[in-house]
């Protein structure tokens, strides 16, 4: 019996045990039911949005900087390129002693603590396995340098990288212009989007102007990155395009004509020249220049500053922002406007006792050649540059007419060349002095307007421009620095379209050749101010000197550069047009306190149609010859025109 | 069996082979199966990590090794040992947190110079045996009193390795001694009282808690709270799972392992690869290989010729199943991430041996049955 209940009880146990355990399993089972529920919501009904955060984890998109487009001049000589360049890159994670290998590269490439200090910061900021610029543009030498103690560098390398390069140096500066880094600024006007994988930026000139040009568009590579970021492989790839390469008018025997007639004569200045009949800028230097490659690497602090802050002002653009009174240039477009206004004829005559008084007032407002020229008619007065003709010219047309006709030659306005910081000078009126000074308009200040003095003021271009328009008898080509572009890849260069402009309107042609007479005879006339620049050419040709202002002379003074600091020397101008009857070149030069015009100014224009038409190497020899003549001759040259005190005074900008 | 021997005589035969050395040849096959298939998985999660996947092998074969020496052992031996086992463990156990005390820190390990182990391994056994030993002593159901005091036998070691503090090891070790007493048919007025009285003791467990495991419990309310800190494992986790879809990315396709963004991605965290490589229909199919396992512990317990036999058979089969609903739950967000490996599968250490240890006994259980008949 006790055994049988020990069994029986023994059959209970069991049971009782079998059927929890069949419980648990249910229980479990249910359990792994709703595990699989978990599943179904997670990897069915969730899916896009886990799929697409996964893929937001590991698929990343990388910009693929395009090709900077090219710069060639007229001739296809190369300006601007893109050329490998080695820089020293470090990789945080890579390098094991990172005090160590600072230290070695320190006193391997010299870097002083400033710039261990910029290297340490950008290592700080990024991720280890990014590349940290060390040191660019390595030489050679120290490339091999580098090579020598590369196994003491572990996780420093030299790595090839495309980097704006300018062949030419300082040559083209400010023509072409630079790139340099994007910055802050930058980051505000560009679209972030299209310059993903571009590091730099065009910052002046054409450069700057032809930036969506010469750009190209970003393309973008898909990769694979893992949880650190770093790059596994390339998922999918949509190349960039190139930008456009650029064939300018500029010509690199012109431009290096102008630079060294600047800077072999040791003056700062600026020359802008064009061909009329396309309105291409063949020329445009100004002077000083500096070197553009080091602003592309990153010009160093200290470089930059003496840029700044020298008083030659090498980072000025003159021939786009130099605003200079253009003295005694701006007389064929005022005999010009009096010609077309009816109110002179060539063949009047003034009479120049060597100064002007206006009606009712004691102020004598002197010609340059204090005893007087005598009786001028329109030929001798452009010829020999009287200040009294044109006084006596300006007061019979009245400023505002005087205004209206020289604002169809762009006075005042900018020119619209392709080149980025045009300024827009200034032609004056009543309006503008009302405007911007609230002062009424005297009839003095008229006086000085026409001989290019007062608050005239105009830029190397707009100078060149004008002459241009004068040159073509009215018909205006907006200066153009950029003649044709190619896309990447392709043979095709396609020209751009000859821009024209609103032609001047014409009452009578025979007054501009009136007026381009009189510039003929500054040249090949007897007593013409820059005749001794007209030697020994085939053809004839037009100018006009110019002598501008920059300080006021009390009216008992006279102009004496001996005693005058070279700053304060008056500017000299000259405008030419080559040759007169079938215009092909027109110059303008600007030479800062360079004297006069005649003397300094205008032989850098021959210089420039030498160079241009080929004459240059009988040229040499001739002006030797003209050297020793120089002394003996009368001071008919330097025209200082003497104004009033209440003129504004020119000043170069 | 004469009859099914004449029909099948070579499959009869190596059943007969394994169970004459005590192995049970349906258990064997699917935890070598699942294992297998774990090395291929481990291969994938781990990178192709072939210097892994060898040890990972290695401690395999230490584990088989282990099932099999324990399967030879008599399941009255077990119960015979049950005290001595269970006292030198709470020794073990002591003698660690002292030891962590002064090294100060968290210490699990005891080195015994040529190999380290965890105390709380020994545990995982020691007190599913000692329960089902205490409560088999006399009639099932137990008494309140016996039931007290195999709560307390449960209690001691869970709080000693819950100081350790690891929190997982003391949640499966937990879990293998109340499922003892759940088997041996306390009564539902009880189960109840304790499941209430549990969750009101929850703020007691709050405030006894270390600060990393409330920062745990805390992520797992709000994994994007901390995405980058604590709540990283379970954004990740739950990424690399949804995205797997129902096909799965396929083999060694894995984005978010492969890519480093999963962290732990061969160890606790591997369901997830496996979700992500396999999709709802690998991940499913593996749930319910596990699920077979299991299935067969329960009916080896439910042939076993003893209530001892019943008891600890059932607590092995469903502990496993433990392991797998608290590191799946863990890995989909369902639970706190509380540090309990994939069974069979997650790369590392002691764990892998004391789980085959415990089918071995399961099989002790079932192939010692016949010898006990009349």
């Amino acid at each position: 019996m006790a055994i049988r209940a020990t069994l029986k009880n023994h059959g209970d146990e069991s049971r009782l045990i079998n059927r929890r355990l069949l419980l648990a399993g249910l229980f479990a089972f249910i359990l792994l039911l709703g595990l699989m529920a978990r599943l179904l919501v997670l990897q069915v009904l969730k899916y896009d949005h886990f799929d697409k955060l996964s893929a937001n984890n590991h698929i990343d998109i990388t910009a693929i900087g395009p090709q900077r487009g090219l710069i060639y001049d007229r001739n296809g000589v190369l300006l601007a390129d893109n050329v490998p360049t080695f820089s020293l890159e470090l990789t945080a994670e890579k390098v094991a002693n990172l005090e160590f290998t600072l230290q070695t590269l320190a006193d391997l490439f010299a870097l002083d603590t400033v710039e261990i200090a910029a290297i340490r910061k950008e290592i700080k900021q990024q991720r280890s396995f990014r590349q940290v610029v060390v040191r660019q543009r390595l030489t050679e030498e120290e490339v091999a340098i580098f090579s020598v103690n590369r196994h003491r560098l572990p996780g420093v390398d030299v790595v090839a990288r495309l980097l704006r390069n300018y062949p030419q140096g300082a040559l083209f500066t400010h023509a072409v212009g630079y790139v340099g880094r994007i910055n802050e600024k930058d980051l505000m006007r560009i679209d972030v989007q299209a310059y993903k994988g571009t590091s730099h930026i065009g910052k002046t000139g054409i450069e700057k102007y032809y930036e969506s040009t010469l750009h190209g568009e970003v393309g973008y590579q898909q990769v694979e990155t893992n949880a650190s970021g770093r790059v596994v492989r390339q998922l999918s790839r949509e190349p960039a395009t190139s930008g456009q390469d650029l064939f300018l008018y500029l010509d690199l025997k012109l431009q290096q004509t102008a630079a060294d007639a600047l800077s072999d004569a040791e003056f700062n200045g600026a020359i802008v020249a064009m061909d009329p009949r396309t309105g291409g800028v063949i020329a445009m230097v100004s002077q000083p220049d500096f070197d553009p490659n080091a602003f592309v690497s990153g010009i160093g602090y200290k470089a930059y500053g003496e840029l700044r802050d020298s008083p030659d002002r090498p980072l000025f653009d003159r021939t786009l922002r130099g605003r200079y009174p253009p003295g005694s240039t701006l007389k064929p477009f005022v005999a010009l406007a009096g010609l077309e206004a009816g109110l002179v004829h060539s063949h009047n005559k003034v009479f120049c006792p060597g100064w002007y008084k206006l009606p009712g007032k004691e102020h004598r407002y002197r010609c340059w050649k204090r005893r007087g020229h005598g009786k001028m008619d329109l030929l001798n007065a452009l010829g020999q540059s009287c200040d009294v003709y044109f006084y006596d010219l300006t007061m019979t047309l009245g400023i505002d007419r005087l205004h209206g006709f020289l604002n169809l030659f762009n006075f005042g306005r900018k020119t619209g060349v392709d080149v980025a910081g045009e300024s827009a000078g200034l032609s004056p009126s009543r309006e503008w002095k009302r405007a911007a000074r609230n002062q009424v308009w005297f009839p003095g200040e008229t006086l000085i307007s026409g001989i290019g003095q007062g608050f005239n003021q105009m830029t190397p271009i707009q100078l060149a421009h004008a002459t241009a328009i004068l040159a073509m008898r009215g018909q205006v080509r907006p200066p153009r620095v950029v003649r044709a572009t190619r896309d990447t890849g392709e043979q095709d260069i396609v020209s751009l379209p000859i821009e024209l402009g609103e032609s001047v309107p014409i009452i009578d042609p025979q007054n501009w050749e009136s007026a381009i007479d009189g510039m003929i005879e500054v040249m090949h006339g007897k007593r013409g101010t820059a005749r001794r620049s007209a030697i020994d050419l085939p053809f004839e040709i037009a100018g006009k000197t110019g002598t501008a202002q920059v300080f006021n002379i009390k009216q008992n003074e006279k102009y004496d550069a001996a005693t005058l600091e070279k700053k304060l020397h008056d500017h000299a101008l000259f405008i030419a047009i080559a040759p007169a009857d079938d215009p092909q070149f027109v110059v303008a030069v600007v030479v800062e306190n360079g004297g006069g015009g005649s003397k300094v100014a205008a032989p850098m224009a021959r210089k420039m149609i030498d160079a241009y038409f080929g004459f240059d190497e009988e040229k040499e020899e001739v002006e030797a010859d003209e050297e020793k003549e120089e002394t003996d001759e009368t001071p008919d040259e330097s025209e200082s025109e003497q104004t009033t005190s209440n003129n504004g005074a020119g000043t170069s900008e | 069996m004469s009859l099914i021997d004449r029909q099948q005589p070579a499959r009869w035969s190596l059943t007969g082979f394994l169970a004459r050395i005590h192995l049970d040849a349906m258990l064997l096959l699917l935890l070598l199966a699942v294992s297998g298939i774990g090395l291929l998985l481990l291969y994938s999660a781990s990178d192709q990590d072939i210097d892994l996947l060898i040890r990972h092998g290695i401690r395999l074969a230490a584990a088989v090794g282990m099932m099999f020496v324990l399967a030879q052992i008599h399941p009255d031996r077990y119960r015979d040992t049950a005290y001595i086992l269970y006292g030198a463990g709470l020794i073990l156990l002591i003698a660690v947190l002292v030891m962590g005390t002064m090294g100060k820190g968290a210490q699990r390990w005891l080195d015994l110079g040529f190999f380290r182990f965890q105390p709380s391994e020994i545990m995982k056994l020691a007190v599913p045996i000692l329960v089902a030993t205490f409560l088999s002593e006399k009639t099932l159901p137990p008494t309140a009193g016996r039931l007290f005091l195999g709560l307390v036998m449960v209690l001691i070691p869970t709080l000693l390795i819950a100081k350790q503090p690891d929190l997982g090891t003391a949640l499966l070790i937990a879990s293998s001694g109340i499922i003892v007493l759940f088997l041996s048919g306390i009564s539902w007025r009880i189960i109840f009282a304790f499941i209430s009285l549990s969750a009101a003791a929850l703020p007691v467990l709050w405030y006894v808690m270390h600060d990393y495991q409330r920062q745990r419990v805390l992520t797992f309310i709000n994994p994007e709270s901390d995405p980058l800190g604590s709540g990283y494992h379970i954004i990740q986790s739950k990424i690399a799972i949804g995205s797997g879809g129902v096909m799965g990315l396929g083999w060694l396709q894995g984005k978010q392992s492969h890519l480093d963004f999963l962290p732990e991605s061969s160890t606790d965290f591997v369901f997830a690869v496996i979700a992500e490589e396999f999709g709802l229909i690998g991940a499913c199919l593996l749930l319910l290989s596990y699920f077979f396992v299991a299935s067969r512990g329960l009916y080896i317990a439910s042939q076993a010729q003893s209530g001892f036999g019943r008891l600890l058979a059932g607590s092995i089969s469903l502990v496993f199943l433990v392991y797998v609903f608290v590191n799946v739950g863990m890995v989909t967000g369902l639970l706190p991430v509380v540090g309990i490996p994939l069974p069979l599968i997650s790369y590392g250490g002691t764990s892998m041996v004391t789980l085959f240890a415990g089918f071995g006994i399961l099989m002790s259980i079932h192939t010692h049955r016949r010898m006990m008949g009349p």
